[in-house]
């Protein structure tokens, strides 16, 4: 039972997250490189945060035909629990895999500060560990936060409660003020701030935790 | 086969929200130049391509729009295409 972290061209937390899953959390972790094909022995992936293939043409569009997200496609489909964080967030709407795209945040500053979040309530299994109406505090650093969606989308995964995550105080713009949202089938999460960065008490909060724990729940 | 030049235009939905355009038009008004009531970002790619004839280069266009070169749940794609001399 390991998670394992893909790593494209471009990926600058692809470490961070390895540090908090194996460091912080005792998770075992390893690196699955863009390039190759093998998911053996892996329970859970997480698509790091990033600049994947320096986020030419549009932020994750390019990702998506490495030949380990066509393994991550097909784990994703038949249950596998995926993390995406930030670019990989940005990778997994691509793909196709979670609905709406993330554009340049409203007021086109790169943001860098913690961030207060409400937890939805909802199925998605990488955050049952959380109260529905809980608040967390997890960090955000990007530039196309933006998340959005037309009127129909945005009301069939409200009313799907696929809309998991939501600021306290919508920093970037985003649709509904959401930061994070699941695929119908709750095993598919992709969110804009960094649950890595909240895992070790010397960084000012651990409320990221429960959230990595739960890719090998 | 024949050889085909396209320039495809790629631009942001109406409705999708277009900081940098409007922070460009804003700079506009800085410069003193009055009027300006829209501006919108968007891309220009120019591609070169050889097909069995026209139909063909265009089909293959719209595939590369659709799936690669714009994203369309915040975009729409416009393209001209003709002949190469």
């Amino acid at each position: 039972m390991t998670v394992g972290i893909v790593v494209f061209p471009g990926s600058n937390c692809d470490r961070d997250m390895a540090w908090a899953l194996q460091g912080c959390l005792g998770l075992p972790t390893r690196f699955l490189w863009h390039g190759d094909t093998d998911l053996a022995g892996v329970a859970a992936v997480v698509l790091p945060g990033g600049f994947s293939y320096g986020d030419y043409l549009r932020c994750g569009a390019l990702a998506r035909f490495a030949p380990m997200l066509k393994e991550v496609e097909a784990f994703a489909r038949s249950g596998g629990p995926v993390l995406g964080v930030c670019n990989g967030f940005q990778v997994l709407t691509e793909m196709g895999l979670l609905p709406g795209a993330l554009t340049r945040n409203r007021d086109l500053h790169f943001l860098c500060e913690p961030c207060d979040l409400d937890v939805q309530p909802g199925s998605c299994r990488l955050l049952a560990d959380y109260n529905p109406g809980e608040r967390v505090q997890f960090p955000i650093a990007h530039g196309e936060g933006c998340w959005q969606c037309d009127d129909a989308t945005y009301a069939a995964l409200e009313q799907a409660g696929q809309l998991v995550l939501r600021y306290r105080s919508d920093p970037n713009g985003s649709r509904g003020s959401v930061a994070g949202v699941c695929n119908a089938s709750g095993n598919v999460l992709g969110l804009m701030p960094h649950p890595e960065r909240a895992c070790d008490p010397r960084l000012g909060g651990v409320d990221g935790q429960r959230l990595l724990r739960a890719l090998l729940g | 086969m024949a050889r085909f030049r396209a320039q495809v235009r790629v631009q942001l939905r109406p409705s999708v929200l277009d900081p940098a355009g409007e922070a460009t038009r804003a700079a506009a008004g800085r410069l003193g130049l009055e009027g300006l009531s829209r501006l919108r970002i968007g891309k220009a790619i120019d591609l070169e391509l050889e097909a069995d004839d026209r139909e063909s280069a265009r089909r293959t266009l719209a595939d590369l729009c659709d799936r690669l070169l714009a994203n369309p749940v915040t975009e729409t794609w416009t393209c001209e295409l003709q002949e190469a001399p």
